[in-house]
């Protein structure tokens, strides 16, 4: 390498350090490495353990002070009934949410690694990446104006002479509400319309691999549709199923504005992060709950890791 | 013999599956013209361009969508820095902790917005640091680093590590290297990472919401009207005008990627 560079014409100021770093690319990764790692290693890693720390502090319920005494009194305050009934409709809100998801997504997925060229390939493309990019909040919004009771919802029920089945459908506890909008499904299809994205596209990178010629040999050998796509696609697209539902699952999971805008008034970790650190100033119970889905997240990424989702990504 | 027509009910479920991404949005879009000012109601009555001239006199929109744009402008330069070194790094060479590199980077999209932003707000009150215009830089330009460094690494794999052995054997320094055949075979990438940046930045709120304080960027501003409605068809306009900032930048990725193996946006 020097030998070439001996015989090479001037070098403007600066040929000694770039001899240095030739010699010694440990040196040039150092200097490209440092400063993303500095950055990320103390502003992101710092936060979160400034956060993991706080909550292993605890408040005095009546003076309303934080006591900076590592204690895990705070995390037992997660077991109160309240605080495990908010964690448990979370969770059941995130997988209920994801199945959903992979229903939606499937199809959309599937025609577009299989069947869709040329053109329509590429309008698939961006019919997904489009509402993928466009703004959450607009996104949201649009759902409080599509299922408001005199909403566009409504309207196309009433339209119909479906009213009636709206309604009865409003008045069934646990899932309807006063109007769609204030309804635990209305928070679940937003959840779902904002999410779907997410979940399609792993789903059709992965469904992209599987050779047209897979699916043919699968009926030639006799297998009925629904056998093909039980044997042969499903496997196939499980990776990208599992990583499109690390982020349905995780994204869900700490969510505090769509239970907000559209729902009841019952309460999310995400929400319950938020307004414990908020207006309730429990800076060490609203960090405890933001524990929960790092660790819930954790234990979703191995088990992802372990079936090769990653490699979907 | 391959089958290439797609049976009917596939074309339908993939269709409304696409109608159903898209409708939401270009309904919001008409409901901006509604003449209605106090509810949803649906079919709007009449059609009216008044909120827009509504819009544009409120200078508390002007001040918002000025703060969004700053805060994106500047979170995308600190993105595209450290993205592009990251990627630089990573992609070129193998070493210990490497996968520990790229987790890292992705780490801050990965794990639940809320918990990047009361992280940030736990450490800026630790440290007794004030809400301002940086602090809200700093929480943007930290899930940003991703995006950029997603589109670079893949670039930078594309571009022949002989290139640049070419280039210092003919005599360049590293940073005649750079200049000359680094970033112009790089270019594209990085501006579609920096747009898609841009888009990721400006249309943010559940971290900004932690790191802003009294400061309203424009989602900000389009949250506080969700939730205590002041002028309902402003808001209308605005989250129009919301959209269509954030889809120039992502066509304009788009573009600038399609045709090569990795196309920008395929992931946020």
């Amino acid at each position: 390498m020097t030998a070439v560079a001996e015989g090479a014409p001037v070098r403007e100021a600066g040929g000694g350090l770039s001899d240095t770093l030739w010699r010694r690319p440990r040196l040039l990764l150092l200097l490209l490495l440092a400063p993303p790692l500095l950055w990320l290693g103390i502003i992101y890693l710092g936060s979160l353990f400034a956060l993991l720390a706080q909550s292993f502090f605890s408040i005095d319920e009546f003076s309303g002070v934080i006591d900076r005494t590592p204690t895990l009194k705070t995390y037992g305050e997660l077991l109160r009934p309240a605080n495990l009934d908010i964690i448990w409709r979370t969770l059941a809100m995130s997988a209920a949410v994801t199945v959903a998801s992979v229903g939606v997504a499937f199809p959309i997925a599937y025609y577009a690694a299989r069947y869709a060229r040329g053109r329509w390939k590429a309008l698939f493309y961006l019919g997904v990446m489009l509402p993928l990019w466009s703004s959450y909040l607009v996104k949201v919004y649009a759902w409080k104006l599509i299922l408001a009771k005199e909403g566009i919802l409504g309207w196309a029920f009433e339209g119909v002479g479906l009213g009636w089945l709206l309604d009865a459908f409003l008045s069934v506890p646990g899932i309807g509400g006063n109007s769609l909008s204030v309804s635990p499904t209305g928070t679940f299809i937003v959840f779902v319309y904002v999410w779907l994205p997410y979940m399609i596209l792993p789903i059709q990178a992965a469904l992209e691999r599987v050779p047209g010629s897979l699916v043919e040999a699968s009926g030639d050998l006799g297998a009925s549709p629904a056998q093909t796509f039980r044997h042969v696609l499903w496997p196939l697209a499980l990776p990208g199923v599992v990583a499109g539902s690390i982020f349905t699952f995780s994204l869900t999971l700490g969510d505090y504005i769509i239970p907000q805008i559209v729902g009841t008034s019952a309460r999310f970790i995400g929400l319950a992060v938020y307004q414990y650190q908020g207006t309730a100033g429990n800076v060490p119970l609203a960090a405890a709950f933001a524990v929960v889905p790092i660790v819930v997240m954790g234990i979703y990424l191995w088990i992802a890791k372990r079936m090769g989702a990653f490699d979907a990504l | 013999m391959r089958s290439e027509r797609a049976p009917l009910w596939l074309k339908v479920l993939a269709g409304g599956g696409l109608l159903f991404l898209h409708g939401p949005i270009l309904i919001v879009f008409l409901y901006a013209f509604s003449t209605e000012s106090k509810s949803f109601v649906w079919p709007p009555p009449g059609l009216t361009l008044h909120w827009f001239a509504r819009a544009w006199a409120r200078p508390d929109i002007w001040e918002a969508l000025g703060l969004s744009l700053r805060v994106a402008l500047m979170a995308t330069a600190v993105a595209l820095v450290l993205g592009t070194l990251c990627a630089a790094a990573v992609a070129r060479t193998r070493f210990f902790g490497r996968e520990a590199v790229s987790l890292l980077v992705v780490l801050p999209i990965a794990l639940p917005g809320i918990i990047t932003g009361i992280a940030l707000r736990s450490a800026f009150s630790l440290g007794d640091i004030p809400y301002s215009f940086w602090t809200i830089v700093l929480g943007h330009a930290t899930f940003c680093i991703v995006v950029v460094y997603n589109n670079a690494v893949a670039r930078f794999r594309r571009v022949s590590g002989n290139l640049i052995e070419a280039s210092m054997d003919l005599g360049a320094t590293y940073w005649q290297t750079l200049r000359f055949v680094i970033l112009p075979n790089i270019a594209t990438a990085l501006l579609a990472g920096g747009m898609l940046a841009f888009a990721l930045s400006f249309d943010e709120v559940i971290v900004t919401t932690f790191t802003a304080g009294q400061q309203a960027t424009l989602p900000i501003w389009m949250l506080e009207e969700l939730v205590r409605p002041r002028e309902r068809p402003v808001t209308n306009v605005v989250a129009l005008v919301v959209v269509l900032v954030t889809l120039l930048p992502i066509l304009g990725a788009y573009r600038l990627t399609r045709g090569t193996d990795t196309v920008a946006g395929s992931g946020k």
